[in-house]
């Protein structure tokens, strides 16, 4: 693996539906190994977008148009030969909501697993799933009831199943879409632990609205606003001496962040919830 | 002055008050009487089935009724066997033809088609879902009586023009399967989006997607769909009497005519009416077919929260 894992080389991603939107404009990031990179601005400035397009999850919808390129290790991720599913492998991705599989919390963690037989026997399975569990800090709590579906765990416990599930196809880079939004604040706490402990081992891109959270768990920190970067640093630089103008203002003013830093939709703009509705709010 | 407009906005406010809880108790009582209907209803019909048919169950003893493959009501043989036969049979080869197609096209339309293709397919099927079963029936009889006769038969080495268990079956197959698909699409398509990313996020193909997770989240919906295209090829009326050919004998292969219980009913009614044992000999027919659906669905109620809570998802 070479220093710089994951990049983007102008990267865009255009909707081409009744009207034609432009939700990511020729944005080019450099994701550095071993390291935890937060994407951060307002609701609705393509960073789910973004994020999407990193691993080609949006080869499953229609009328998205990507240009520019991804490299993963210095290759191309679009114009390859390596299938979709092996590049979504190498790229893992967590989304928003946290889902379990219609599945026992076992067949969760070994799904990857079984797909792409990374396994010698049943043995070999079971200690790799206790291996993940502990990983994320859900061992303890499932450990007596592994059988049971994956839906019954609390929606905390649910987030952190898909971390280990994504972890187990032993993924370069691992991508977490707002994933700590739909928690209450005891399991998004529990899930952020996580995301701290694993931050040394692991290549993670965060999608956050919450600065707060991207003051606590990021190294580095990108600035996304309508589309493009505004400015992307360490996280140290980027708080205490911000570059750009509109930095200085989404930073220093009405933060969408509560005080003790739980995440919370700013009121400024709507909410938003995936790619269709990303568009929509790109366009005020 | 202010307290005037605030006293008489209090009284307005006051006497919507109550014309609202007004509407409020009659309401409830209007939806509690149309829910104590249903049950009426139900059971009354069961009891007056049931009352109508002790004169044929005095008679004979049940288990002769229901093994004698002799129907001769002329006579005052009543065996059911030959109808119950030709009915399982129908069911089971109707959804075996019917249950994969449905599955097949409705997977095709939720996950595979795009665009105009996607909207044009689901509109065809939900017209097709819609079109009266007398209709297949007719086309039936000018098409596929003539092509199983002279065509499919043959192949089997078998002699019929056309008419009998098969023809009904393949016909009420394709009777059930738009139906089916359109609901089978509907619980695909119900499904959040999170879970088809989650599953290709871990390097999962579509078609593993599809089978492992998909299929599965969608599982007590798809099963309902199954039931219902079930619950109409057994109670199927129309089609079998037009299509089955209407001897009462145990078919003696899938392409023999035959008898269900539904055409039973209906081919033997109209003459054998005045005959008080054969008129009751058929509301017990009447009968067999109501406890049969409802043990269907006691049974489908069971498997259907086992499978809501192996396979729930979120």
């Amino acid at each position: 693996m070479t220093d710089i894992p994951l990049t983007t080389d102008q990267l865009s991603v255009t909707y081409t539906g009744d009207r034609e939107i432009e939700a990511v404009k020729g944005v080019s990031i450099d994701f550095p190994a071993n390291t935890l990179t937060t994407i951060i601005g307002p609701s609705g400035c393509g960073k789910s977008t973004l994020l999407k397009s990193l691993n080609r999850l949006h080869d499953i919808q229609e009328n998205v148009e990507i240009n520019g390129d991804v490299l993963l290790s210095g290759e191309s991720v679009y114009d390859t030969d390596v299938p979709a599913p092996e590049i979504r492998r190498r790229i893992g991705y967590v989304p928003q909501t946290p889902t379990a599989l219609p599945v026992s919390i076992y067949e969760n963690v070994a799904y990857g697993l079984r797909i792409h037989g990374d396994y010698d026997s049943k043995a070999d399975l079971d200690e790799k799933v206790e291996t993940y569990l502990r990983k994320v800090n859900l061992w303890d709590e499932v450990a007596d009831r592994l059988d049971a579906p994956g839906a019954e765990l609390s929606t905390g416990q649910i987030q952190r199943l898909c971390v280990a599930r994504s972890l187990a196809v032993e993924p370069d880079v691992l991508l977490c879409d707002e994933v700590t939004s739909a928690l209450d604040p005891v399991s998004a706490e529990s899930v952020e632990e996580t995301l701290r402990e694993l931050k040394s081992e692991y290549t993670i891109v965060l999608v956050t609205h919450s600065m707060a959270q991207a003051r606590r768990l990021a190294d580095e920190v990108v600035f996304l606003y309508l589309g493009e970067v505004i400015e992307s640093n360490d996280v140290r630089s980027f708080f205490e001496d911000p570059q750009a103008e509109r930095t200085r203002t989404f930073i220093g003013g009405p933060t969408p962040v509560d005080r003790d830093g739980t995440p919370v939709e700013p009121t400024a703009t709507p909410p938003t919830h995936g790619g269709g509705s990303t568009v929509d709010d790109d366009e005020r | 002055m202010t307290t005037d407009t605030d006293d008489l906005r209090d009284r307005a406010r006051s006497s919507r008050l109550g014309r609202r809880l007004l509407a409020e108790r009659y309401s409830s009582y209007w939806l509690t009487a149309a829910g104590y209907t249903a049950i009426a209803l139900f059971a009354g019909i069961t009891l007056l089935l049931f009352y109508r048919s002790l004169p044929i169950l005095s008679e004979y003893p049940l288990s002769s009724l229901l093994t004698s493959a002799n129907w001769d009501p002329a006579a005052n043989e009543f065996g059911f066997l030959p109808a119950i036969v030709g009915t399982v049979y129908v069911t089971v080869l109707s959804m075996v033809m019917g249950v994969p197609v449905a599955l097949g096209a409705a997977i095709y339309i939720a996950e595979y088609a795009e665009g105009r293709m996607k909207t044009l397919v689901a509109a065809l099927i939900d017209v097709l879902a819609a079109v009266p079963s007398v209709i297949f029936g007719l086309v039936a009889l000018i098409v596929v009586v003539p092509f199983v006769g002279n065509y499919v038969a043959p192949v089997f080495g078998e002699n019929t023009v056309g008419v009998g268990i098969f023809t009904v079956s393949l016909v009420m197959a394709i009777v059930i399967t738009p139906f089916m698909t359109s609901l089978t699409v509907e619980s695909l398509e119900s499904l959040p989006d999170e879970l088809r990313e989650t599953s290709l996020g871990v390097g999962a193909t579509k078609f593993e997607t599809i089978r492992s997770v998909l299929l599965r989240a969608a599982g007590p919906g798809i099963f309902s769909a199954i039931l219902l295209g079930f619950g109409r090829v057994f109670g199927a009326t129309i089609v079998p009497a037009l299509l089955i050919g209407g001897q009462t004998q145990i078919p003696s292969s899938v392409f023999s005519s035959g008898q269900t219980l539904p055409t039973l009913i209906v081919n033997d009614f109209g003459e054998l009416m005045s005959l008080p044992l054969t008129q009751s000999a058929l509301i017990f027919v009447g009968l067999m077919l109501v406890v049969v659906v409802w043990l269907f669905n006691f049974g489908a109620m069971l498997v259907q929260r086992r499978l809501k809570r192996r396979w729930q998802y979120r």
